[in-house]
Formats: C-alpha cells, structure tokens, sequence
C-alpha cells in the first residue's frame, strides 16, 4: 500500500511509519506545518508544529529512508482549529481543538490531498485499533488504556477510517514504543510527550484567549446571586473549573466552589458547590458516526473527555440531535466538549456538547 | 525507486562532482602543510594553492591577485556587499537576487534599495542610472538568475555604476562554467563565484576583487586572502574548484550547445501539456528551464516526480521545509498562484536526452494527480 504517515516529530509517529517500512509498505513521511510563525512556538514546552519537530520529524524519516515533505496547513488550521477555538470559548463552550483537528485537518485535508496523489491511506501515531469485517472499519481503543486515543478519534467517519491506518493500535505500550525506537535507531526515543495545546505552547490558555478576545472585567456570582469576585472575561472559564478563581468573599460553608455557569451575555462566570456540576442529562448536536448512523435508543459506554471515565448510559439519536443519559450523575461536563459513545470497545459516533443538565 | 534510474534535473542546487576533480583533489589531498608557513612542507602547499588561483583567473579573464578564495557563493556575495557598503555606504541590489544578496538589509536595514525587475525579470541599466544617489557605494545584480535562469544585462549595468562613481558586483554563481564570463572585459568591480555549482566540491568559492578596489573585511582574524577574507584556505579544495573550472570552460560552448538542444526538446514537450508556461526567456543560462504549472502545488509536484524517480526542485527558498512562494516571480509581478506553482529543471554533464524523455513521459500523470490534489 502508499501509505502517507504524518509525522508530528514525536516518537510515536515515527515508530508508526517505521512499523509500516517494515511491513512492506510504501510508505512516504509528512510534516504538518500548522503554524504561520514556528520560531514562536520554539521554547518551552513542546508544540506540534515547532522547528525542532520538524527537523526531528524529517531526521527520522531520513533513518527509515522515507521521502519525507513538510505541507503548510496553517492557513487551514487557522481558519477551522484556531479560530473555532477562539469562537467557542467567546461563545462560552469549552472546545476540544485536537478532535476538531483530526476531523479537519489530519482526516481531511491531509487525507483528501493524499488521496488525490495516490496514496492509499494515512497513518498516524494514535493509540487506537480498528478492525475490518467485510467493508466495514470499526474504530477501537486501544488495549493500552492509559493512552488510548479513541476518543479524539470518535469523529471519524467511514470514509475516513477506511483510508486511516494507526499502526500502535493493536496492543503497544508507550514503553515498547520508546524501546522500538532506539531499536530502530530513531534518536527522538527519549523525546517526552506533548501535552499541551500545540498552538498554546505555555499552556497559559487564559493568557491566549486574552490576546484574541481582549479582556472585560465581569462579575462572578455564586448560586444565590451573589458577588463573590471579579473576573477579566467570562471567556476565559470552563464549566467545572476550580482553581484560579481568585474569590473575595469566602463560601458560607466553607466548601470548595466550582464554575458552574459561564455568561458571556451577561459576562458573568456563576460559581456553586461541587453537587451544582451533577449532569445526567447530555444533549448533543452535530452528530457523527464511525460506521452507519443510529437510530433510536441503545445502551452504550459515553465519555467526554479524552482520558475521563466510560460511563454507562443510555444514547438516543433524533436525527440530527442526540440525548445521552447517564446511569449515574457526572461531574464536569462542558458545553462545546465532545461526546463519545461506545459500544463496549467499539467507538460508535461522537456529538458536540449542546447542553447539560 | 533504484538509485540508477534517477533523473537527477537540480544541477543549479549542487552538481556531481567531476571525476577528474576527484582525481585533482586526491592527489593535492597527500601534500601536508598550511599555504601560510614559510617552510618547505607549507611552500608545496602554497604552490598548488597558487596554481589554482592563476588557473581560476585566466579562466576568468582576471588576474592571479584578484582572486579571493572562500566557502561559496554566500560568503562572495556577504563579502562583496557588506565590504562594499562600509560604516555609511548604500547598495542597490535587484529585486531578484539570491537571499546572500538581498538579505544583507538585516545588516545594512534600509541601507539596501531594491531595485525592480521588469516581467522576464531583468534590471533595466537606465533604472539603476536614476536609482543612484550620493550614498550609493555598489551596485548589485546577478549574472544569470538561479530560478528562472534568465541573464541580467550585467555589462551595461557596470557601465552606469562606472560613469556614476560606484561599485558593481554581480553574483555569478548560475553563470561561471556554464557562459563565457570575461571578468576584465565585463566591467564588474566584483564577481561571485562557487565550486559545486560547476562540478567542484561544496565548501569552496571566490569573489573577484579588480585591482585597486578597497573593500572593509566584514570578518577578522589572520589576514589571508588580501586581508579580505582570514581563515586558513583549504587547498585541496580550491584544487578542485579550478579543476571544474578549467574542465567546464575547455567544452563550454560544445556543452552549451548540447544543454540548448536538450531545454529545447523540454520546450517542446512542454508545449504539448496545457497550462504549463516556461519563464525562461532568452537571453538565459542553457542550464535551467524554469515552468509555472497552472492549478498545482509546487509541492505536491515534487512529491509525485520524486516518487517516479525525477529530482527537481522549486528553485526557491524554504523556512522549516516549506517552500515559500518564488520571491523572483513575485517581482515579475506574477501572481501568488503561479509564485507557487513552478518548477526548476537544471541541467548538467550528467543530463542526457533520456532523462528530459523520461520526465516528459511522467510529468502528464503527475500534473493530472497534482492538479487533483490542488
């Protein structure tokens, strides 16, 4: 097969391609430049799209003799990554860039222009399986659970997952990933994760929103209505959000208090007890499905985060919105996150957070 | 794809090493000594490094002390503009020179004026007679442009820096071994030059300095070079650059004529594919043929040739491995789509008629794959 694998610069990607080399296939390396000024995000943390991982990207693809190009996706990535960021947190909802980026970016205009030069299918280092029976692709997690990445996954469709190869799936450790790099003489084995938004790189994401949507000091009110401290934009909240808070007037019973409510409205961030974040009801718009929509109600396996707990519920599609019902209430739950539904191990579809209660 | 069916079209980013350099640089390559020590072991050194340098003159029309050895094309041109422009002088350089060039304003800032090229991307000599002022210390503009090949009128531009009292440098990197370059009789101040541009080995060139020109080393230390350029000189290559200048001007004109005829049966080829447009118009280098490809992506082309075996480049520069769109074209005032859309074929000893039929049989397909992908 032709396969092009995206090559982030991190080690799990590139033991990805050279499992691919190894199993035959013709395998070509690319580097998503999704910045429009790379040097900024060179120090600090680890982004996706800085020099050194470009440069660390393109020597491994040099070890495994792999052709290897850099595409400049950043106008794209801009327009539907960043820029969606930004609109969903203006707007009040906690938005989940990585998702959105695999739905836009990596499974779509990556795939789309690979395709159109005849490749067969991309690959990526994400820990998830998927398993063909007949013509249909499931999407899986991946049997090592504390890396498991289907749920960033969770918006792939079909099409997509049929052209998508995760060669880590199957049952590979980050330790045994670490291990067959050196094995194979790829340097960046030591290389630590990424961790943080990669157009974030500080991890300050307060401090980004700031600079793209300014800053407007606005009250923060507790569950009775009450002023109990000032913020510098509702914006830059998330439902279920504790530390950073920086409240004047301490609670009457002493407990710790949480964002429960954001206005952008109003500009007003509500805080309350941690039992004013249960939520049993999820509703879900712009719904997606990994293999054929469903219709009705079934009983599944719902998350809403990428490493959050598989909660059981029970999921209902009414055309273009979904309802999800948990068996037990949860805490944190964000409109604007990303749903995932399950089916035991198999990633049924994904919808976007609406509301919930 | 086998290394021994490759097409290998980017002669003007590095071409092979001739065999017979090989041979010149094995050989100086036993000899010890450094060319500046005064005993026996550093006057054998001094001998070949000598030789070289009367060979690389007379090669040039030029003189034995005009010649200043350095790493490249870069360092010729980093030394010629900013040894030129001094504490307070300005330079004109054209619209199209080489980054070695033009980015000499992160030293100079707004001391470097640009100066624009018309559509084929030539300087007229009678816009740079307007553009000197009483600042301006030099003048520079390339011999033969390294995207589209196109040659700059170099002889009538030095003949208005002259009558105005200013220096005039012409990068000539694309030009030496591949047209007849007569130093003397160009009027040029300073020329620029590089080994493995011609066949010689990375890591050596020369600027040519004429007679009684000043120039401020930009750099210090030990003073070799005419006090133009310190550092110790590495023989062994400056042996192979006036070997692959003294191979390239014996056949130059049998081998221009050859690479003439082998751009012409491209040209050919090319006007058989719709919206392929070659931008290199005569007068030009019979080495580089550059083509805006319309609705593609000059990479993605590249992909798709370098997977079938053609290596060819955009010609233009790259930031972190993407190519930016052709700064050249830009300043032919054509569009960002065709900046982006263009592709460099460069031809050398090694091109043969095959290579150019191969290409044309593989490029249909990978323009319909390119422009699909678009």
């Amino acid at each position: 097969m032709r396969v092009l694998a995206a090559m982030s610069g991190g080690v799990d990607s590139a033991v990805a391609a050279a499992r691919l080399v190894a199993d035959g296939h013709e395998v070509t390396g690319v580097h998503l430049a999704l910045s429009k000024n790379p040097q900024t995000y060179r120090s600090g943390a680890r982004g996706c799209c800085s020099l050194e991982d470009s440069h660390d990207a393109r020597r491994a693809a040099d070890v495994l003799g792999i052709p290897f190009y850099v595409w400049d996706l950043s106008d794209r990535f801009d327009a539907d990554v960043v820029q969606d960021f930004v609109a969903e947190y203006a707007a009040g909802r906690t938005p989940n860039p990585c998702l959105r980026c695999n739905e836009k970016i990596k499974f779509a205009a990556v795939l789309d222009r690979g395709l159109a030069l005849g490749f067969d299918a991309v690959a990526t280092g994400h820990y998830a399986r998927t398993r063909q029976v007949g013509d249909t692709v499931s999407l899986l997690r991946s049997h090592e659970e504390r890396k498991d990445q289907s749920y960033v996954l969770g918006v792939l469709n079909q099409e997509q997952l049929r052209r998508s190869l995760f060669p880590l799936g199957p049952d590979t450790s980050k330790a045994e990933v670490r291990a067959e790099a050196a094995e194979r003489g790829l340097y960046l084995a030591k290389k630590p994760d990424s961790h943080d938004i990669c157009f974030i790189p500080s991890g300050d994401t307060a401090g980004f929103l700031t600079g793209r949507l300014g800053s407007q000091t606005g009250d923060i009110v507790d569950d009775r209505g009450e002023v109990v401290g000032a913020h510098a934009g509702a914006h830059q909240f998330t439902v279920g959000q504790r530390h950073g808070l920086h409240l004047s007037v301490p609670a009457a019973d002493g407990r710790p208090r949480y964002v429960i409510d954001i206005s952008v409205a109003t500009n007003t961030v509500t805080v309350g007890p941690r039992e004013r974040l249960a939520v049993q009801v999820i509703d879900g718009i712009r719904p997606t499905w990994t293999e054929q929509a469903v219709d009705g109600s079934w009983r599944g396996l719902a998350q809403w985060r990428a490493h959050s707990e598989p909660m059981p519920a029970t999921i209902t599609a009414l055309g273009e919105e979904i309802r999800v019902e948990l068996d037990e209430p949860a805490h944190g739950i964000a409109p604007g996150q990303a749903v995932v539904y399950y089916d035991g191990e198999r990633v049924v579809g994904s919808s976007t957070i609406a509301r919930a209660a | 794809m086998a290394q021994e069916t490759r097409v290998y079209l980017d002669h003007a980013a590095s071409s092979p090493v001739l065999p017979a350099v090989w041979d010149a640089m094995a050989e100086a390559m036993g000899v010890p000594g450094n060319p500046s020590s005064l005993h026996t072991s550093g006057r054998s050194m001094r001998r070949l490094l000598e030789q070289a340098r009367e060979s690389v003159a007379a090669d040039l029309g030029s003189r034995p002390g005009e010649v200043v050895f350095c790493s490249g094309g870069t360092e010729a041109n980093n030394l010629a503009v900013l040894g030129a422009a001094g504490p307070d002088g300005e330079v004109l350089v054209s619209a199209v020179e080489h980054p070695s060039v033009v980015e000499a304003r992160r030293v100079l800032g707004d001391r470097v004026r640009v100066l624009p090229v018309d559509d084929a991307g030539r300087v007229d000599p009678a816009t740079v007679a307007t553009a000197i002022g009483p600042a301006t210390r030099l003048v520079s503009v390339m011999w033969v442009n390294n995207e589209t090949g196109v040659v700059q009128p170099v002889g009538g531009i030095a003949a208005v820096a002259r009558r105005a009292g200013v220096l005039a440098h012409s990068d000539a990197v694309q030009a030496v071994g591949h047209l007849p370059v007569d130093f003397g009789a160009s009027g040029l101040d300073l020329l620029s030059l590089s080994g493995h541009k011609l066949g010689g080995p990375v890591g050596i060139g020369a600027l040519l300095v004429r007679r009684g020109v000043e120039l401020r080393a930009p750099g210090f230390g030990g003073g070799q070079e005419a006090k133009l350029r310190s550092g110790t000189v590495p023989v062994v290559l400056a042996v192979g650059l006036a070997a692959a200048l003294r191979i390239a001007t014996g056949r130059l004109a049998a081998e221009a004529a050859r690479l003439t005829a082998l751009g012409e049966q491209l040209r050919a080829g090319l006007e058989a594919l719709p919206g392929a447009r070659v931008n290199t118009t005569a007068p030009a280098t019979p080495a580089v043929l550059h083509v805006t490809f319309e609705g593609v992506r000059a990479d993605d082309l590249l992909l798709l040739l370098d997977a079938v075996g053609i290596d060819c480049s955009t010609g233009s520069a790259c930031t972190a491995g993407v190519h930016q769109p052709s700064e050249v074209l830009l300043a032919m005032g054509r569009d960002l789509a065709d900046a982006s859309g263009s592709l460099r074929f460069s031809f050398g000893p090694t091109t043969a008629a095959s290579g150019i039929a191969r290409l044309l049989e593989v490029l249909p397909g990978a323009l319909a794959s390119a422009r699909a992908a678009y």
